[in-house]
């Protein structure tokens, strides 16, 4: 055992150890945040951060509370499951203050091609025109209300102020 | 009320369990949301497509998402005779805009996929990940901590279906939350709202009511690379063997 005489050495090391791993521990407690580990390795808190986004698309339920004309209108046409902000794009700043801004009317010219110009891609049921031979030009709503798309129904002069009001 | 030794020493342990559960409760930004009460998921119905890109384009104006990058996008196949299992595939800009034109005469079929996170429930991505950035809630949705997220893009190596990015601005990944701050306040999703065909459906497959029950046992769905088993749960109908 006479290999063993001067060990104090060691013991000092072995002391440095012992205060970096209590250092470590005490940073620790800091650094992880609060919520990590609450559902698994991760911090918890992320998802309450994630669902605060902000929204901008604002659900046809909104839009309908108050628009029920148009949607009642809408649900008797082929566009029924269209959704409002599927043409009207994002609005919820107007559903949340109407008053805050007057969404802009689409140009049906652009829109509805968007969706019904005809290709070969699209599935066989859907119905599709060639832009140009349907009607050169003039505006869809001329014929068509956009939200009962069908002739007839409610068209000329009263579809191109929009639809029934 | 007197309370034995033995009774406070059985009574202390499982109050402070309680407690912690107390403290975890649901995310503060929607206070009726539980998140035990929901397992989500996503029905794509590719006979219902017509590649509009409405979904590509109500995505990134919700989730803020730059000018060529996508949470979701739409490709088009076409197959042909001459190669049936290697169709072309196309997504001019993710499909924002709409496809081209199909040249006419051509041979063989064509069809729209749209693409978006699986939500995989065994997901390759949220495994990689080296500090816990990247997790799956405890409502089945893959989702990313931007502020622990380090960049390094392991996951989006791993994701097998490439719907991961590396944000250009806040250099941390990204990709589809499933409109997490929508769908937890009872809202579908951008791309299922401004969808006008229907395509897309946010189903909660936790919920009994969900129409996606009644279609999973009249349909014949599909997800991405099943051999993979991630546990996609981007339920494709009409889907073809040849989408990858």
């Amino acid at each position: 055992m006479s290999g063993f005489k001067d060990v104090s050495h060691l013991f000092r090391f072995a002391g440095l150890f012992v205060i970096a791993f209590l250092v470590f521990l005490v940073v620790r407690v800091y650094v992880v945040p609060k919520s990590f580990g609450e559902y698994g390795h991760y911090r918890a808190a992320a998802i309450g951060e994630i669902a605060a986004h902000p929204i901008k698309f604002a659900g046809h339920q909104a839009c309908e509370s108050c628009h029920s004309d148009i949607a009642d209108t809408k649900a008797k046409g082929a566009h029924a499951h269209v959704n409002c902000e599927a043409c009207h794009g994002a609005l919820a700043t107007h559903a949340n203050d109407p008053s805050s801004m007057t969404p802009v009317k689409p140009d049906t010219l652009v829109l509805c091609a968007r969706c019904h110009t005809a290709s070969a891609a699209k599935p066989k049921g859907f119905p599709q025109v060639n832009p140009a031979d349907h009607m050169g030009g003039v505006p869809c709503q001329t014929c068509h209300n956009p939200h009962s798309p069908a002739i007839g129904s409610d068209t000329g002069k009263g579809a191109a102020a929009g639809g029934t009001k | 009320m007197n309370i034995s030794r033995r009774q406070l020493l059985i009574l202390l342990p499982a109050a402070a369990v309680a407690w912690k559960y107390v403290e975890a409760g649901t995310p503060e930004a929607s206070p009726n949301y539980e998140m035990s009460e929901h397992w989500w998921g996503m029905l794509i119905d590719i006979t219902k497509c017509i590649g509009c890109g409405n979904c590509v384009r109500a995505c990134q104006k919700e989730n803020d998402i730059p000018d060529g990058y996508f949470r979701t996008w739409v490709e088009r196949y076409h197959r042909t005779d001459y190669h049936l299992e290697n169709p072309e595939v196309i997504s001019p800009d993710g499909g924002k805009e709409g496809f081209p034109s199909v040249p006419e005469g051509t041979q063989g079929d064509y069809f729209f996929v749209p693409k978006m996170c699986n939500h995989c429930s065994d997901s390759p991505c949220t495994q990689v990940c080296p500090v816990g950035a990247t997790f799956i809630s405890p409502d089945g949705v893959v989702l990313i901590d931007p502020k622990y997220c380090l960049g390094c893009a392991y996951c989006v190596q791993a994701c097998p279906y490439g719907c991961r990015y590396i944000h250009p601005e806040k250099k941390v990944a990204d990709k589809c939350t499933l409109c997490y701050h929508r769908i937890t306040k009872g809202l579908t999703t951008a791309c299922c709202e401004a969808c006008p065909t229907g395509a897309r459906q946010l189903a909660d497959l936790k919920n009994p009511n969900d129409p996606i029950h009644a279609f999973l046992k009249t349909h014949t769905v599909q997800v991405l690379k099943p051999q993979m088993a991630t546990g996609a749960k981007a339920f494709y109908n009409g889907l073809d063997g040849s989408v990858r």
